[in-house]
Parts: C-alpha cells; sequence; structure tokens
C-alpha cells in the first residue's frame, strides 16, 4: 500500500480518496509535476517564482476560485508581485492585459495580441513560457471545479 | 497561405507566431526532451515553439497521453468530445479539427462532428452526447458556468465517478492545449480562398 496521494489538485479539489481518483492517481501525479514546471522551473526567463505564484492567484480570482488564489498567494515569498495577484490591478506594459486575455477569453487572441508583446521587448521564449503557465492554471482550475462538482453531486 | 477562420475536420497547418527553437542552436535539455537522436530530426513548429520552456514540454506529453488515451473510464470517443467542446469554446481552429477527426474516426461516424461544427452548441445531440457536450462547454468558458445540475445531468445520462473525472480532465486538458496551439500560432491552408 502506498501512502494516500496528496496534491494540490486533488487537495483543491476536495477529492476524497476513492476509486475515481485513486484509478488516475499517474496523472495526479503528472499534474504536480506540471505544476512545477510552471511555478517553480530552474529556468525562469523573465519570470521569477514569486511573480509566477502571484499571476497564478490572479488567473485563480478571474476565475472566481478565492481557494485557490489563497493557494498560490501562500506561494509568494514577499510582497514584490502582490499586486499583481489581484485582477483589478493592471500593471505597466502589456502583459498582464494578454495575462488576462489569454486566461478567460482566449478565443479572442489574435496574431497582434503575439505582436504586441514582442514589440514590447517580450522574448518568444518568454511569451512560451508565459503561455504554459497560463495554460497549466486554465487546466488546474478546471479539474479542480470538476472535483468539487463531483464531490457535491455523489 | 491563407488563416483558417472555419470548423473543420481537414486538419490545418500551423504556422507559428514566434520564432521556433532552431535544432542546431538547440541545448542538450532541449535535444532530450524533443528526444532529438541521429536518425530522428523531424520535429513539428509546435513542438519546437514550447521548447521554448523545456521543463513545461517534458511533463506535458505524459500527462496528455495518460489523459486521453489510459485504459478504463470514459471511452476514447467521449473523452474526444471533452477536447472537441473545449475547442470549440476556445476557438481552437486547430485542435478542434484533430479532434474532431478522431471522434468520428473512433465513432466511425461524421454524425456528431457534422452536427456540432454546423449548428454549434444548438446542434440536436442524443441526451448522453448533449449531457457531456454542455458540461464540457461550460467548464471551458470557465469554471463556476459548470454546475450541480450539469454534472446531475452526467450521472443521469449513465456516467459514473471515473467516467466523469475522465471528462473533467479531457476537457481541462484541452483548456491548456488550445492556450498553447490557438495563441502561439495560426491554422493555415495553402491556396484556399479566404
Amino acid at each position: 500500500m502506498s501512502a494516500p496521494l496528496t496534491t494540490s489538485t486533488l487537495t483543491l479539489g476536495g477529492a476524497a480518496d476513492g476509486d475515481a481518483v485513486t484509478g488516475r492517481a499517474n496523472i495526479f501525479e503528472m499534474t504536480a509535476a506540471a505544476e512545477e514546471a510552471v511555478l517553480a522551473p530552474a529556468d525562469v526567463g523573465a519570470f521569477p517564482h514569486d511573480m509566477r505564484a502571484a499571476l497564478a492567484a490572479r488567473m485563480a480570482r478571474l476565475n472566481g476560485d478565492e481557494a485557490a488564489a489563497a493557494h498560490y498567494e501562500a506561494r509568494m515569498e514577499g510582497p514584490a508581485h502582490a499586486a499583481l495577484a489581484d485582477p483589478s490591478h493592471p500593471g505597466e506594459g502589456p502583459l498582464l492585459a494578454f495575462v488576462d486575455k489569454t486566461a478567460a477569453a482566449p478565443k479572442d487572441i489574435v496574431a497582434a495580441d503575439i505582436k504586441t508583446l514582442q514589440a514590447a521587448g517580450v522574448s518568444d521564449a518568454d511569451i512560451v513560457r508565459l503561455c504554459e503557465l497560463i495554460a497549466f492554471m486554465a487546466y488546474q482550475l478546471r479539474v479542480i471545479a470538476g472535483l468539487r462538482l463531483m464531490g457535491q453531486t455523489a | 497561405m491563407t488563416v483558417v477562420h472555419k470548423f473543420t475536420r481537414t486538419v490545418p497547418e500551423w504556422r507559428p507566431r514566434v520564432r521556433p527553437v532552431a535544432l542546431d542552436e538547440a541545448t542538450e535539455a532541449q535535444k532530450d526532451a524533443l528526444k532529438i537522436t541521429p536518425s530522428n530530426t523531424k520535429v513539428s513548429d509546435y513542438v519546437l515553439v514550447l521548447a521554448h520552456d523545456v521543463e513545461s514540454l517534458k511533463v506535458r506529453s505524459p500527462l496528455f497521453n495518460a489523459i486521453m488515451y489510459d485504459k478504463g473510464g470514459l471511452g476514447r470517443a467521449e473523452r474526444e468530445i471533452g477536447a472537441l467542446a473545449a475547442s470549440m469554446v476556445n476557438r481552437c481552429i486547430y485542435c478542434a479539427a484533430v479532434h474532431a477527426a478522431r471522434h468520428a474516426e473512433l465513432d466511425r461516424s461524421t454524425a456528431l462532428t457534422d452536427a456540432l461544427f454546423q449548428k454549434g452548441a444548438d446542434a440536436d445531440l442524443v441526451p448522453r452526447e448533449r449531457a457531456i457536450f454542455d458540461y464540457a462547454a461550460k467548464l471551458s468558458e470557465t469554471p463556476p458556468a459548470a454546475t450541480e445540475a450539469d454534472v446531475a445531468a452526467l450521472r443521469d445520462a449513465g456516467l459514473d465517478d471515473a467516467d466523469i473525472l475522465d471528462l473533467t480532465l479531457s476537457t481541462a486538458l484541452f483548456g491548456w492545449a488550445n492556450r498553447l496551439m490557438h495563441v502561439l500560432g495560426d491554422p493555415v491552408r495553402k491556396g484556399m480562398a479566404a
């Protein structure tokens, strides 16, 4: 018997150890690895861990998930990027507008949005890094929401 | 090359909006994640774009394969409906094409994808597919849009916990994939009228 699996996804989703979750333990383990790859990568590019945690909290709030927002804020190491966790904070330059649009309305993203980032000096590698963080959070927040709904309707 | 704007099962090409990693400039870590060997040097532009973030690229493929192909739980065709609903909500033409084509192949029928591409969310679907599509589309729109009633509809349609979890995972996975594929490139086709 291995110890029960604990990951942020399962904890925030309120998932009890049950057949469904246990049957997909490999997926939750890989999800946890993917989370570390976007929140705490060795190669951070332009986005230090602290800033990534704040952006994760921002995206949780954009999707109405205050519990997840608090979880990611708790990963911040100091106040340097704390303002970013508030979705009403527009920030400087086009970065936060891009984060919010990609997180909440990806259907509206057009080629010009990427050109705007490039014109503002964001490197192509950093654009990919940022998209991976946003994309993982979109996945994470949906798995959490689904787990909660499963629990509520069990 | 013309950008494709309409949903289709005919998979377009993908034109990156950022510069893919050049193989002759790739780091050892990138080559390792890309599984580049002397006999395998063919890598898609999409994967070469993602190679800019090698740590994410490495964990992504096994997770993707487990969610879409691992045995048990929801059948593969119905997992594809989750992927397709997400891709339609997010207007990822490329992902929608790949996963509509895969659904038609697994289901040995184009009926569902024909209906969805012609009429969108108003398409006439059988109750089980209706419940699956609606839950996946709402979860894709924004997580709070999916409600207990949507999950109750899944249970009424015969899905158990394992099925609902698999549907949630495939839908959520395409919330991820669409934000790379649709954001970082354009679906294009040669010599096509706009």
